[in-house]
């Protein structure tokens, strides 16, 4: 750098009279004498000389030379007297002679490159300062010592800040004005580095219990923040969210930092909440608490709900963002909610209303649960603060982990005493004293006669299984299959329809030459049944009665469904409901082994049957007798295993698969599957990936196969998620169901077009979920080519 | 009829009846083997089919659903609820009472009486368990109950023919010796209370439709007639039992005399303790709790002729009664889901312990058994239910007819027996004293 400054220099100068050379080579010889000698005489007088070109001495210099020296060959000389500071250097000479030199030159020459240089030096310091493991690790290697390794040593550092504010405040106390930049650059560039663990780890704390008591400690630390370089604000603003135990940490440390800076005010409205969604909840309420804190931080907070419920709503994001994020929004919209008032959410409450609104309809519209959910979630909770006196909006929605916790999030929480204290809240033992009651409230307590000491020991009276108690049915179910077309399409006896119902399943397998009679009609008036009466479980029976008859008629059925699939004048519900009979009736089909053994789902039809016990006990006991007087000759799998099957799906698997493949491009009036119905379409392309998955081992896997691989491809850029996912699988199944050598033999460009695709997906696609599913279906193509190419010879 | 066993026609059905209970509880082993469930598909490639069974599984949940938290299994699951000890057939139509009698004279094998819907009286052996004799008195109408009585092998029996016949069962002889003329035709039952050797009182349905007619027997002079209050309207009574509260009066000469009731398990067998210095009226007091039509249970001193304390159990007609003298506690059942537990304090009052929820509605019968530690009832709904006596905590649901159970009865030995309209009579030993 110095010798780059000297070349320009002489370059600028070549062409100026010879006079002024005579002052180049003068600064260069003395350049050279200062980064070589080891002489403190020789250095001395070398310095003295060029003193001379200051003034201020007996035997000045020309004044053109002066001039022509503090010009041109000033900073750069000054440089080079900073880039000689050393504690060996001063001490070539005695009694500080050296020093006293050195300084005169910053002292008596141009303030202002003077100031420059030591600016210069300053910062060039601080990266030393940070840097220094950096560079022992480089230059040491393997040797290097254990304290300059980073986590020891910025928490050193640390200690070492705290030293120096400590002398600040207490020369601030003396009256003396003190500067925090060289701090405040060193906390900038240790952050930058990423260093914000273990620095802060050590700062935090001890700033948080001296800040507490003291506004002067509070007024440093806003000096401190402040002072930090724009460049380097976000990772120190990061740090400090991510290490202070609470809001009022917070705001003891920073003060009003958004207020006054704008990179501040960026980072901590905009980055932490729109741009990252990594942190946890407790830092995303000290965050928003903070900005909840003061008045004059307050808009900051209306202004960041607005935002947040903007973008929460907007339809794009929802399709776009990953899970992950959209669950970070609404946990931040959800504590902003808790920390504003009714009187500051009125004022802007029609925006806030619109951006909610619009969001509920768009998260509702969504394909994946998760998503719809959350919507739910915050719906009912937004519009309570926003719209209180309204009827309140109540969804229905499970309960568990998640919901639980943003719930919680809504409700304010009380301050704690002590950052301290602030902890990870214990969650609530609920569970079991709930169970305890259960026990406890069997029956009424008869009073404790402790007279009866007698009668102790009716204690020991067991109880028996009285699972069996169930309500009693006094209607009788049909006996024939015909009966029950008729009984379920009248409604005049509910008692009679209900037993139909239950009884249904069970008839149809034990009667499959009279269903297939009826097959058809029995569909037909299965899937158009509606709940008349609140029978518990009704859906899960009219199902499983709609899969026993397909299953028993698979071929008229299949057909039937699939048709109804693309008619008019059908709900969604009962299209999703078709596509889910199909999986299930097919998976019956498909499973080995069904013939001898009839599926025993669900608890049995209620009736008089005498004691019908769950597991019969004497079976366990005659079963263990058989054994132990068995003998065997080999010891293997004891017959575990099913035995071998055709697969019953094979010969109707095209019945299931192809008619719900071919219509889906031809919109309906009432249907559009690449239209709004898309939830639907999910489920069709989950349905086709189950169903040829199910048809491995059949002849007819390899058509269905291309022409899955047909339909994925007319798909693959669609929008939604849960689409995706249903092609990405359909993917795999298409692998694993159709022989490799046809798979390689008739879909060769299929393949290949697919495996671009996926990579693609792997790589890009927001959702994480989409991401494994293709990472998985490359692998399966990855194993598909290892078994059919043999591996090249050595 | 000969009583000698096996000469009855019908004891034919009696003679199959063991090994038809042994079968008729269970499932058979080929229904009830073990349904092997499984997606397995012949030849499944690698593990790469894992995932894909994932995906199915979560494909054949809808998106909203989620699965429910399997429910977390209890460390010993209870024992299947038990067999019948033995079922009794052949009674030929429903089977409205029941009544264990401690067997003839010399004879130590206790018989099990047996009324019908269609008249008949049914004497089974519970040793042979067939028929000894059947008893035909009631024209063909429903014999609703039976009871014996102390002094050698004499039955009650009340049918809806409006008689109560007393037959002389002694040494084979089946022969009606006196019959008492009813005058309500419902179908309460009646009670007996034996007053000395040979005397004993009877409470049936009066007159009216509300009364309670006391007769003293053999002699058949009728002692008084309960008639509940004008205002109080309890309806007609649906079931009765007389007992007997014996009264110690004891006459401390300082202080105010203070008749103290002391409950006493058994009346007869306790002497009067203090044989002279006596109230006027030293004899054990009877009692008769009566449930009524409109759900209350009342309580009626015979000799004061005075309802001493009413309570309202029930929403329903009380359809059966039973006390427990020695923890002055009773329980009555309803048309309703509830069983009704209630007590009897000092001053003869009575208060509704608490209500125990049943699943179905409708109890027949409500029995304790002579330890006082098992509560059975019969359920319009088939099912008999035990329950702990003392805390009322259940224990077994037998769910073995086919129509709803009418009658219980427990034998001494703490065997129960169950009649219901399926014709048959299911005969159980639970929790065995010890």
């Amino acid at each position: 750098m110095v010798d780059l400054d000297f070349s320009r220099a002489f370059t600028v100068n070549s062409r100026m009279d010879p006079v002024l050379s005579t002052v180049r080579l003068t600064v260069r010889e003395a350049v050279h004498t200062l980064s070589s000698s080891e002489d403190g005489g020789c250095i001395f007088s070398t310095l003295g000389s060029l003193k001379r070109y200051l003034g201020e001495t007996e035997n000045p210099a020309l004044p053109e030379e002066q001039e022509e020296f503090a010009r041109i060959h000033f900073s750069t000389f000054l440089r080079c007297l900073v880039g000689k500071l050393s504690p060996d250097w001063l001490e070539l000479l005695p009694d500080g002679q050296l020093e006293e030199l050195w300084a005169s030159f910053f002292l008596e020459g141009p303030a202002d490159q003077a100031f420059l240089v030591l600016m210069e030096a300053i910062e060039g310091a601080a990266s030393k300062v940070v840097g220094l493991p950096d560079h022992l690790g480089n230059r040491l290697q393997r040797e290097n010592l254990a304290g300059f390794f980073p986590q020891n040593y910025f928490p050193l550092l640390g200690e070492e800040l705290l030293q120096a504010l400590h002398v600040v405040v207490e020369s601030l106390r003396g009256g003396l004005d003190c500067s925090v930049s060289f701090l405040s650059q060193v906390l900038g560039k240790a952050c930058v580095h990423g260093r914000q663990k273990e620095l802060l780890g050590v700062l935090v704390p001890r700033l948080t219990a001296l800040t507490q008591g003291s506004c002067l400690w509070q007024r440093v630390c806003w000096r401190l923040v402040e002072r930090v370089p724009d460049r380097a604000m976000e990772a120190v603003l990061t740090g400090l969210v991510e290490a202070a135990s609470g809001p009022e940490v917070l705001s003891w440390l920073l003060g009003n930092l958004v207020m006054k800076s704008k990179k501040a005010q960026f980072v901590m409205t905009q980055k932490l909440l729109f741009l990252q969604y990594r942190y946890t909840t407790p830092v995303l309420r000290s965050l928003l608490g903070y900005l909840a804190m003061d008045s004059q931080r307050r808009p900051l907070l209306i202004q960041a709900l607005k935002e947040l419920l903007e973008t929460w709503g907007s339809s794009s994001a929802i399709r776009r963002a990953p899970l992950a994020q959209q669950h970070y929004i609404s946990k931040a919209i959800l504590v902003c909610l808790a920390h504003l008032g009714e009187a500051e959410l009125q004022d802007c409450r029609d925006e806030l209303l619109a951006s909610l609104m619009a969001g509920v309809q768009s998260h509702l519209d969504s394909s994946l649960p998760a998503v719809r959910r959350l919507g739910m979630i915050v719906a009912e909770v937004a519009s309570a603060q926003i719209h209180p006196e309204g009827p309140p909006l109540r969804f229905q929605y499970e309960e568990d982990e998640l919901t639980r916790e943003l719930l919680a999030l809504a409700t304010p929480q009380p301050a704690a005493d002590s950052p301290s204290e602030a902890g990870p809240p214990v969650a609530p033992v609920t569970a079991e004293t709930t169970n305890e009651e259960m026990v406890s409230s069997g029956g009424p307590q008869a009073q404790p006669e402790g007279s009866d000491s007698e009668l102790d020991s009716d204690d020991e009276f067991v109880p028996y299984d009285m699972s069996g108690d169930t309500e009693l049915r006094s209607s009788k179910a049909p006996v024939y299959v015909r009966d029950c077309v008729e009984a379920l399409t009248t409604s005049e006896n509910w008692e009679r329809w209900e037993a139909t119902l239950r009884a249904l399943e069970g008839l149809i397998f034990r009667s499959p030459a009279a269903t297939q009679e009826v097959s058809v009609e029995l569909a037909k008036v299965l899937l158009h049944l509606e709940e008349k009466t609140g029978v518990a479980g009704f859906e899960a029976l009219r199902q499983r009665a709609l899969v026993a008859v397909t299953v028993t008629d698979p071929v008229r059925v299949a057909e039937y469904l699939t048709t109804q699939f693309y008619a008019l004048n059908y709900s969604l519900r009962q299209r999703m409901d078709i596509l889910d009979v199909l999986t299930l009736a097919a998976q019956e089909l498909s499973r080995p082994g069904r013939r001898q053994k009839p599926p025993q789902r669900g608890p049995p039809g209620p009736g008089p049957q005498p004691g019908s016990p769950a597991t019969p006990a004497w079976q366990a006991v005659v079963e263990e007798r058989i054994r132990s007087k068995t003998r065997r000759v080999s010891k293997g799998s004891a017959g575990q295993g099913p035995a071998a099957d055709p697969n019953k799906f094979n010969s109707v698997a095209g019945y299931f698969f192809f008619p719900l493949i071919q219509l889906f491009d031809r919109p309906l009036v009432t249907f559009d599957l690449l239209g709004d119905d898309q939830l639907v379409l999910g489920r069709l392309v989950h349905t086709l990936g189950a169903l040829m998955y199910l048809s491995v081992n059949t002849m007819v896997a390899v058509p269905m196969g291309k022409a899955l691989l047909e339909f994925v491809w007319a798909l693959r850029f669609h929008g939604d998620i849960y689409v995706r996912q249903g092609l990405l699988s359909a993917v795999s199944s298409v692998l694993l169901s159709v022989p490799a050598e046809r798979l390689l033999a008739d879909l060769p460009d299929e393949l290949l077009e697919a495996q671009s695709w996926l990579a693609d997906v792997a790589q890009k696609d927001p959702d994480e979920d989409c991401r494994t599913l293709a990472i998985k279906a490359l692998l399966l193509l990855e194993k598909l080519r290892d078994k059919l190419l043999p591996p090249p010879p050595p | 009829m000969p009583l000698a066993p096996g000469t009855s026609h019908t004891s034919d059905f009696a003679g199959r009846s063991w090994s038809e209970a042994w079968t008729e509880g269970r499932d058979t082993p080929e229904a009830g083997s073990r349904w092997k469930r499984g997606l397995g598909v012949g030849s499944m490639q690698g593990d790469s089919g894992a995932f894909l069974r994932e995906i199915t599984h979560a494909l054949l949940r809808s998106p909203g659903d989620c699965i429910p938290p399997s429910m977390v299994a209890p460390p010993s699951p209870p024992p299947p609820p038990p067999d019948p000890q033995f079922v009794l057939r052949g009674a030929r139509s429903a089977v409205h009472a029941l009544h264990f009698c401690g067997g003839a004279q010399g004879q130590g094998h206790p018989l099990l009486l047996s009324g019908s819907l269609h008249g008949l009286v049914h004497i089974w052996s519970l040793q042979t368990r067939r028929v000894l004799a059947t008893l035909d008195g009631h024209a063909g109408k429903c014999v609703t109950w039976l009871q014996t009585l102390p002094p050698g092998p004499q039955l009650l029996s009340q049918g809806r023919d409006l008689r109560v016949h007393v037959w002389d069962l002694a040494e084979g002889r089946n022969a009606i010796v006196d019959s008492v003329c009813l005058e309500s035709v419902g179908f309460c039952r009646g009670s007996v209370l034996a007053c000395g050797p040979q005397r004993w009182m009877l409470a049936m349905p009066g007159k009216g439709g509300d009364e309670v007619q006391i007769l003293e027997m053999p002699s058949k002079t009728s002692v008084c007639s309960l008639k509940p209050e004008a205002e109080a309207r309890p309806g007609m009574p649906m079931c009765l039992q007389l007992w007997q509260l014996v009264t110690v009066a004891i006459r401390i000469p300082v202080l105010i005399p203070v008749p103290v009731l002391i409950p006493v398990p058994n009346p007869v067998l306790i002497p009067n303790p203090t044989p002279e210095p006596v109230l006027a009226d030293s004899s054990p007091l009877p009692l008769l709790l009566a449930g009524y039509e409109d759900g209350s249970v009342a309580l009626w001193d015979v000799s004061a002729r005075k309802v001493c304390s009413r309570v309202a159990c029930h929403e329903e007609p009380v359809m059966g009664l039973d006390f427990d003298s020695q923890k002055a506690r009773g329980v009555s059942g309803s048309a309703e889901k509830a069983l009704a537990v209630w007590s009897l304090d000092e001053q003869r009052a009575l208060q509704v312990h608490g209500t125990h929820q049943l699943t179905n509605p409708g109890v027949a019968d409500v029995r304790i058994r002579p330890d006082h530690r098992l509560l059975a009832t019969a359920g319009w709904d088939h099912r008999i239910r035990v329950f702990h006596w003392r805390t009322m905590k259940p224990l077994a649901v037998l769910a073995f007819h086919s129509a709803a159970v009418h009658c219980l009865a427990f034998a001494t030995d703490g065997l129960l027996a169950a009649g219901s309209g399926d014709q048959r009579i299911s005969v159980w030993s639970l929790y065995p004293r010890m």
